[in-house]
């Protein structure tokens, strides 16, 4: 059963059709990738799965309530969560406090004037960094961490509110690989524990072949593909405008 | 060509760089490997000036380079191409390129808007249109040919296949490639051994902040224990 | 008919002279991100040489436009030495650095002023061959006026050419987006900045030549145009010259039919135009949403409650400053009452600003708000004063309400800039509005009750609710909502990803800065027994970044610093001749010399002392 499902997604800026008619669905407990060239349309379907762009046309439901037309404050109500490509964390918080910041709105305490804020929360915020690894750092200034742990640090946050489904895009990027393949794992064990979909933009290709359940590939704004791995990777059409010869990437596919 | 030795880099209180020290041939390519925040960027910008280094030595083509802003390290004859592209995504894409324009200089090739048309067919299609309306693949081409108008001798290049499609990866390769074959000297960053295995004559390998190899890959393959602990394959 | 083309002819030509003065500062701001402050002052100083110019030289046409040609010229220069001594140094400062240092050129621009041409308004002569009136349907209209008609679009044909035909133009449009890449391309852009600060000046510099004939050329009016200048500016799009163009002649015709039906609109109306324009484009008509902030900043350490030795130390300092009063009742006493009114007021901006990342160029806005408001509750409704101390705090809350609704739709300058206008309308609207606020002579006989009439009660109730109001704002700041708002200055898209609605939040740290300033403002009214259109200047607003600045913007305990500091020196300062020059002089010393300030200086010291323990900076 799918826990998301978008429908003719469509959005064209200036004229120009940036995604067209995208449909698919995310099933409960997947861990899904969208692949596809630079501007392609990735990042604008992103966008509009979580309602920092509003679509011209189409529908995304969780389950059957329509997301379209809400603020991304409110999809993140609903229960889609959101790392970014360029992390988006808080730099002169600690890590501790950045988690608590987003339990203190899971709670609805935002505008709270009378409590300290380093007080509420801490210990459920030190569960969920020790579920991504980092309770150690808890106490550290946001701004010090490495460039792998802020990736961690937004996966912690965006678990604070118990998505059902998180967004991740490009969550990889810029790291060395065996801390690509240590997220990716840690992703997957989500996944599994807490039952959330993942639906992920990637460039690593051994990365996608490695994790991803099942694989779309967009190009000018259209799905042009679906499938499981090997299914993509022998499929010309994605290799004449996305994978290439494939002399760039190892290439070794676990088959998930 | 170019000589790097006992870099010293801060950010603030932050010691950024310790005693970097590397060389590049006149028609080498030398790839520049480390993990993320290793200082592999931080090494480009202290090389093209854009962050002060606190001491050390660069020597460019005999001549001490150390402290100079970077319009004058382009001046001498270094191109630099950044890791985000950077396109002016308001200008066109001729546009884009006048601002690269430098005049010709002696023993580099000489770079024209037509020529590198010829090299990127893409762009020239495209040479009245806007540079944020290309796509990420021309940017990533834009940006390149927006540095050799510069007539540059050597080129640095910072995490050229990072976030990119692998399509575009591949031609990054070739154009690389090419740059060799007109005699450029290249520094590229990377942490993509694989890409940079295919591309460069030579590594070396920093790790927060300090040199932990130099040499060929034929030497790096020798002792896997290296490229294991260094960029955490 | 006739009557109404007119109007309409007028309004163009106003418009001219805007676009011209409003260009030069959208060209600025386009390159060097720089709010230039400064620049009504070229404006002016171009007004000055040229009335000098126009005046020595012969009076034929000849004399006249090479006098306008020359003035232009002179002040490109001038402009070209503030771009070399000052804003070089600071472009990579944070906007509010910069807007203080170019404010310090201005004060030292009006001194240096005074002294040349001295504090009476000039007559200029007309312009020679265009000082008849020509009839179009019937109605004079001023040749002079046609003139201006047409130079404003000549003017902006040639920058567009310049812009877009040549290669400097380029190579600026280049920096405009990304400054450090067109280095790394090899463009010296030092010299790249000197120039287009240039071209800048000089339009201002032409735009007040060409007044010269149109009205009397006076020290006011650096301070006159600024304000409008501004509001053109981000109506536009903030480096934007053809927005700007559009935007002058907007605001000039729509004012020229708005003072037929109500006299008065023309302070409301540039406002007005700007909210609209605002609320429906975010940046501007023709600016884009990277225009608006400036080169991102360090992040500032994760905040700590303070220790009980800190808060020993405070408390010790309160008790300290409690014992003032058998000290001395006279003198000391006063300024002391100062200083505790420019901390809460220093705070609360710095609530605004360091806390919740909405840099405020207009907050004196609501000290004067609150100010005027006791006055008025006592003066007209007959309130007591306690009364009257709580509904200050609400009428300014109450305005901060209103103007913070459009303030918190815009980030980064365009806030700002908004801010400044909001309280030039009301700073205008009091002046004007002389029934109630009394206009410039002020309301007089703003007392304090009797029990708190003699200087040490005022003191302490002074002392009671600045450390209270100290106290709350820090308490704030600690609390869950000051957290929201400082997620929301560090990362706006990650405080919407984590459900929360930023804007309403930031309003409402808006309304509440605005009501600390206000509180600040009543005491203000009742320790001077008066109020003035001086409470809500720009002055003022500028006063309250000065301290929060000299304090430093990152630590909390910066404003109280940076408010005693700035209290006294001012006290000192303001006794000698040409103070302006001199506290001008004094404010771009610090702003290049300690832009952490004095709690940066302090901090730094202590570090020091416990052994150079590193700080929290980015690895």
């Amino acid at each position: 059963m799918s826990v998301l499902s978008v429908s003719n997604l469509s959005k064209s800026f200036g004229g120009v059709d940036a995604v067209r008619d995208v449909s698919f669905a995310l099933g409960a407990a997947e861990f899904l990738a969208l692949i596809g060239p630079n501007g392609a349309g990735k990042t604008t379907c992103f966008n509009m799965l979580n309602g920092y762009i509003r679509p011209d046309r189409g529908s995304v439901t969780l389950e059957g309530v329509e997301l379209v037309g809400r603020k991304p404050r409110a999809v993140w109500r609903m229960g889609v969560g959101r790392t970014f490509q360029i992390t988006q964390t808080f730099p002169s918080m600690t890590v501790r406090e950045n988690v608590q910041m987003a339990l203190i709105s899971h709670h609805r305490r935002t505008l709270n004037m009378t409590r300290r804020a380093t007080r509420l929360y801490a210990e459920e915020a030190d569960t969920l960094l020790a579920r991504v690894g980092m309770a150690e750092e808890a106490a550290r200034p946001c701004a010090e961490l490495a460039y792998g742990d802020l990736k961690r640090l937004e996966l912690a946050i965006a678990l604070a509110h118990r998505p059902k489904v998180l967004l991740m895009d490009e969550p990889t990027a810029g790291m060395a690989p065996s801390e690509r393949i240590a997220l990716m794992a840690l992703t997957g064990e989500i996944i599994k524990s807490e039952g959330v979909s993942v639906l992920f933009t990637e460039h690593d290709m051994d990365v996608v072949f490695t994790h991803a359940h099942r694989i779309l590939v967009l190009n000018r704004g259209t799905l042009i593909a679906e499938g499981t791995g090997p299914e993509i990777r022998a499929n010309p059409m994605v290799q004449e405008v996305y994978l290439g010869g494939g002399t760039v990437f190892k290439g070794e596919a676990n088959d998930a | 060509m170019l000589e790097v030795a006992a870099l010293n880099t801060f950010y603030g209180q932050a010691h950024i760089l310790t005693d970097i020290a590397l060389t590049v041939g006149g028609n080498e390519v030398v790839a520049l490997l480390g993990r993320n925040g290793a200082g592999k960027s931080t090494t480009i910008k202290s090389i093209m000036g854009l962050v002060r280094p606190r001491s050390g030595s660069i020597v460019y083509d005999g001549e001490e380079i150390l402290g100079a802003p970077a319009f004058r390290v382009c001046r001498l004859g270094i191109g630099y191409v950044p890791e985000e592209r950077r396109i002016f995504t308001e200008l066109t894409v001729e546009e884009n390129l006048e601002v690269g324009r430098r005049p010709a200089r002696e023993n580099a090739p000489e770079w024209t808007v037509e020529r590198l048309f010829h090299l990127f067919p893409n762009l020239a299609e495209r040479r009245r249109q806007a540079g944020g309306r290309l796509s990420g693949g021309e940017q990533q081409m834009l940006t390149i040919a927006r540095t050799l108008m510069g007539n540059p001798r050597l080129v640095l290049l910072d995490e050229p296949s990072e976030g990119i499609a692998p399509l575009i990866v591949e031609q990054m390769a070739r154009v690389i490639a090419e740059m060799k074959r007109e005699g450029l000297a290249v520094l590229i960053s990377e942490q993509n051994l694989h890409f940079s295995r295919l591309v460069s004559d030579r590594a070396v390998i920093i790790e927060k902040g300090a040199v932990r190899f130099a040499g060929t890959f034929a030497d790096l393959d020798a002792d896997p224990e290296i490229a294991k602990t260094t960029l955490a394959i | 008919m006739g009557f109404y083309f007119a109007q309409f002819l007028t309004g163009l030509a106003n418009a001219s002279s805007l676009f011209l003065i409003a260009s030069g500062l959208s060209i600025i701001f386009g390159v060097t991100r720089i709010v230039n402050f400064a620049h009504g002052s070229l404006y002016m100083l171009g007004a000055y040489f040229a009335y000098t110019l126009i005046t020595t030289l012969d009076a034929g046409g000849f004399g006249f436009w090479t006098g306008v040609i020359l003035a232009a010229l002179i002040v490109a220069v001038i402009g070209a030495v503030i771009e070399i001594l000052v804003l070089r140094r600071i472009y990579r400062a944070p906007e509010l650095f910069q807007l203080v240092a170019t404010f310090g050129v201005l004060l030292i621009i009006q001194d240096v002023t005074l002294a040349i041409w001295g504090a009476e308004d000039l007559l200029g002569p007309r312009a020679p061959g265009l000082s008849r009136a020509v009839r179009i349907f019937g109605e004079p209209i001023p040749e002079y006026d046609i003139a201006l008609i047409i130079i404003g679009p000549v003017v902006l044909g040639l920058i567009w050419l310049l812009f877009s035909r040549t290669r400097w133009g380029v190579l600026v449009r280049a920096a405009t987006q990304d400054r450090e890449m067109v280095g790394a391309l090899g463009v010296n852009q030092r010299w790249l900045f000197t120039s287009a600060f240039m071209v800048g000046a000089f339009l201002a510099g032409l735009g007040g030549a060409l007044q010269v004939p149109r009205e009397s050329v006076s020290l006011l009016m650096d301070l006159s145009i600024i304000g409008e200048a501004f509001v053109v500016v981000v109506i536009g799009g903030m480096g934007s010259v053809t927005g700007a163009f559009v935007a002058a002649v907007i605001i000039s015709v729509l004012n020229a039919f708005g003072v037929l039906v109500f006299p008065q609109i023309s302070l409301v109306l540039p406002f007005l135009v700007m909210a609209v324009v605002l609320i429906v484009r975010p940046y501007g008509l023709f600016g884009t949403a990277a225009s608006a902030h400036g080169p991102p900043t360090v992040p500032e350490a994760p905040m700590k409650p303070m220790s009980i030795a800190g808060i020993a130390v405070v408390a010790a300092a309160v008790a300290l400053v409690a014992l003032l009063p058998r000290l001395d009742d006279g003198f000391i006493l006063v300024l002391m009452i100062d200083v505790l009114i420019a901390m809460l007021f220093a705070a609360s901006l710095h609530f605004l600003m360091g806390v919740g990342g909405m840099v405020s160029f207009g907050h004196a806005a609501y000290f004067g708000l609150g100010a005027y408001a006791a006055a008025l509750a006592v003066k007209a409704l007959g309130l007591p004063m306690l009364a009257a101390m709580a509904f200050g705090p609400l009428v300014a809350a109450l305005g901060a309400m209103i103007f913070g609704w459009f303030c918190v739709r815009l980030s980064g300058v365009y806030l700002a800039m908004l801010t400044l206008a909001a309280a030039q309308i009301l700073w205008g609207v009091t002046f004007q509005w002389q029934s109630v606020t009394g206009g410039d002579d002020g309301i007089l006989g703003v007392w304090p009750a009797r029990w708190a009439s003699s200087k040490p009660a005022f003191f302490y109730l002074a002392l009671v609710l600045s450390v209270a109001g100290l106290v709350l704002i820090r308490h704030l700041a600690h609390s869950p909502f000051g957290y929201v708002l400082r997620g929301g200055r560090d990362s706006p898209i990650r405080t919407e990803a984590i459900g929360i609605d930023l804007r309403a939040h930031q309003w409402l740290g808006f309304i509440l800065a605005g009501a600390f300033a206000g509180l600040a403002g009543v005491l203000f009214a009742f320790s001077k027994g008066s109020v003035f259109p001086d409470a809500l200047s720009i002055g003022q607003s500028i006063d309250g970044l000065i301290m929060v600045l000299l304090g430093g913007v990152q630590a909390l305990i910066g404003p109280i610093f940076g408010a005693s500091a700035f209290v006294l020196l001012e006290d000192y300062i303001s006794r000698l001749d040409y103070w302006r020059a001199i506290l001008g002089g004094v404010i771009l010393v610090i702003v290049l010399a300690a832009p952490n300030g004095i709690a940066g200086g302090l901090s730094g010291l202590w570090q020091l002392v416990r052994g150079g323990r590193k700080t929290g900076e980015r690895a």
